[in-house]
């Protein structure tokens, strides 16, 4: 890349633009962190304060207020062992669409597409009457089997798209050598699909930890996710922003890091291959 | 060739996303044709299209479908516009690139029951909220938004959510362009606004599909926003579909009507699914 056009005005201009953009579009995130290091009186303060010194008692006062550990767990519980048990059901899927192809294949994969279309409110009363007749009200068990299955389409269809980029002759060539189809999946397949794995469990991971309208409806104090303590919050009676920012900021944390990290293989993941 | 092994492969994924599908579908039908109130789960009597003629005739419903409609269009819109030109401003050399992708793309992380406080409370509260003091430094008045212009809140709300998603799909599409097609056009003399026409929109077609399908997904069932926020309100001002029928099913336990509503909204979705399948199948084919 020739190197002498990089510093012209336009550059400068592109620079402080996009910075200018960036920082826009960041900032109620940034004002969010920076209330939850501030007492109730500095985040109500008018004009508002910039510079104040930065405190932890938010922070305390949410865990003291409400079991702040016991709705994390439920968080962690639900998101992974959804995103587990989902790569578990959609890879094999997605692995024979994508190696054995079938006539049905493209029709199987906009049905379950369509799956996905039908407003989750569709499923909400005939859901609430079965988690109720199994006892599950209130059970992060009950969470787990819907994120599952809700996420269940995008999953396949991810890692059907990135499947399809795995040339087919390697996995042959391993088969002509006598590997038995335990043997192809586990030392062929799995390396060179780890990336495809990764990339569709972290966005379920991500849809699972920020859902809410199910953890709302289905779940209260025992079986209630992150969501659902921050919606508590939204009760009208007296201003607390300072707490109510601690409790999103340790809500909201640990994903937004995760995303940071991970925003490439998202984007790959993503775009179901069609964009490259 | 042998179809066993792929059958069997596949049949956990299809066997479960049919009982997802089938069973709240048929339970749901159901429910519609009989009186069923959460309350009294012992008195459900077969009363034909009841539900249906009263969710379909409360004065609610217009509003909801209009709203959703208005909510999809305007998210949609803003996003995948003000996203391509995000998307084209970043695809340059600029400095600190990489963290200014980090600062964009954050939102969309963001769950959207926080998302929907942190600008109830902290930016649009007509008092103490960041744009209020904006619009007095401006010497403006100040706006209660989610009183005045409920709908339009949600809409900004929303958008902020998911512009980075979009930005972030038509970045990827753009750094995967032909460098020397670029260049060639640039040594023909096309300017800037030529290639913008001519290269980089069309190559952006399949990312826009892309976006525009899981937008769809997500913002037809759009939730959490409203129920933490404006309740649907004032009045039905900012009612869509799903909450309206949630408010059926859970405010006023009439699980009958909102079974009804529901269908409804099945249908709406597969409305809006047939198009979109079209639309994207077209796209993936290539």
């Amino acid at each position: 890349m020739a190197r002498q056009s990089t510093y012209t005005p336009a550059y400068t201009v592109r620079t402080l633009g996009a910075w200018g953009v960036a920082l826009l579009l960041f900032f109620p995130l940034g004002w969010l962190m920076l209330t939850a290091f501030k007492t109730e009186l500095q985040a109500i303060a008018v004009p508002p304060e910039l510079f104040f010194t930065p405190t932890l008692e938010n922070f305390y006062e949410v865990n003291l207020r409400s079991d702040y550990l016991q709705y994390a767990k439920n968080s962690v519980i639900t998101s992974v062992l959804s995103t587990i048990i989902g790569l578990m059901i959609a890879a094999p899927a997605a692995y024979a669409m994508a190696f054995y192809k079938g006539k049905q294949d493209k029709n199987i994969l906009m049905w379950m597409l369509s799956t996905k279309m039908m407003p989750a409110v569709g499923a909400l009363v005939p859901v609430y009457v079965l988690a109720q007749k199994s006892h599950l009200l209130d059970s992060p068990v009950a969470l787990i089997i819907v994120f599952t299955l809700s996420n269940l389409p995008i999953m396949v269809w991810m890692l059907y798209s990135q499947f399809k980029e795995i040339p087919r002759e390697i996995l042959e060539a391993a088969r002509m050598d006598g590997a038995t189809l335990w043997q192809e999946a586990r030392l062929v397949l799995l390396p060179l699909a780890m990336g495809s794995l990764a990339s569709t469990g972290l966005l379920t991971l991500v849809l699972a930890w920020n859902e809410a309208f199910w953890s709302l409806n289905l779940t209260a104090a025992n079986g209630g996710t992150l969501a659902t303590l921050i919606a508590s919050y939204s009760s009208p009676e007296g201003l607390f922003w300072a707490k109510l920012s601690a409790a999103s900021f340790m809500a909201i944390g640990p994903i937004v890091v995760f995303g940071w990290f991970s925003q490439k293989q998202l984007v790959q993941g993503l775009t179901f291959g069609a964009v490259k | 060739m042998n179809r066993t092994l792929p059958r069997l492969l596949m049949a956990p994924a299809v066997g479960t996303l049919f009982l997802w599908m089938i069973v709240p579908l048929v339970m749901t039908i159901y429910f519609s044709f009989i009186q069923f109130n959460l309350l009294q789960p012992d008195q459900s009597d077969f009363i034909g299209l009841e539900n249906y003629e009263y969710f379909l005739t409360d004065p609610s419903f217009g509003a909801a479908v209009w709203n959703t409609i208005v909510l999809l269009s305007s998210v949609i819109g803003i996003t995948v516009v003000v996203g391509t030109l995000i998307a084209l401003l970043i695809n340059e050399p600029l400095a600190g690139r990489g963290l200014v992708r980090i600062l964009l793309i954050s939102p969309f992380f963001v769950m959207p029951t926080v998302n929907a406080l942190l600008w109830k409370n902290m930016m649009m509260n007509p008092i103490y909220g960041v744009l209020a003091q904006v619009w007095i430094f401006f010497g403006a008045e100040p706006v209660d938004w989610l009183t005045v212009h409920p709908l339009f809140s949600i809409i900004l709300m929303v958008s902020w959510q998911w512009l980075p998603f979009a930005t972030l799909i038509f970045m990827t599409a753009l750094q995967s362009m032909d460098r020397e097609q670029l260049e060639a056009s640039r040594m023909d003399g096309a300017n800037y606004f030529q290639q913008l026409r001519y290269l980089y929109i069309p190559h952006l077609g399949r990312s826009v599909a892309v976006v525009v399908m899981i937008e769809l997904i997500f913002l037809l069932s759009l939730f959490a926003e409203i129920y933490t926020t404006t309740g649907g309100g004032p009045g039905d001002a900012s009612t869509n579909v799903a909450y309206l029928i949630f408010k059926q099913a859970l405010l006023n336990f009439d699980a009958g009507v909102a079974s009804a509503g529901a269908l409804f909204a099945v249908v709406l979705a597969n409305i809006v699914g047939i198009f979109m399948i079209r639309m994207v199948g077209k796209n993936l084919d290539k």
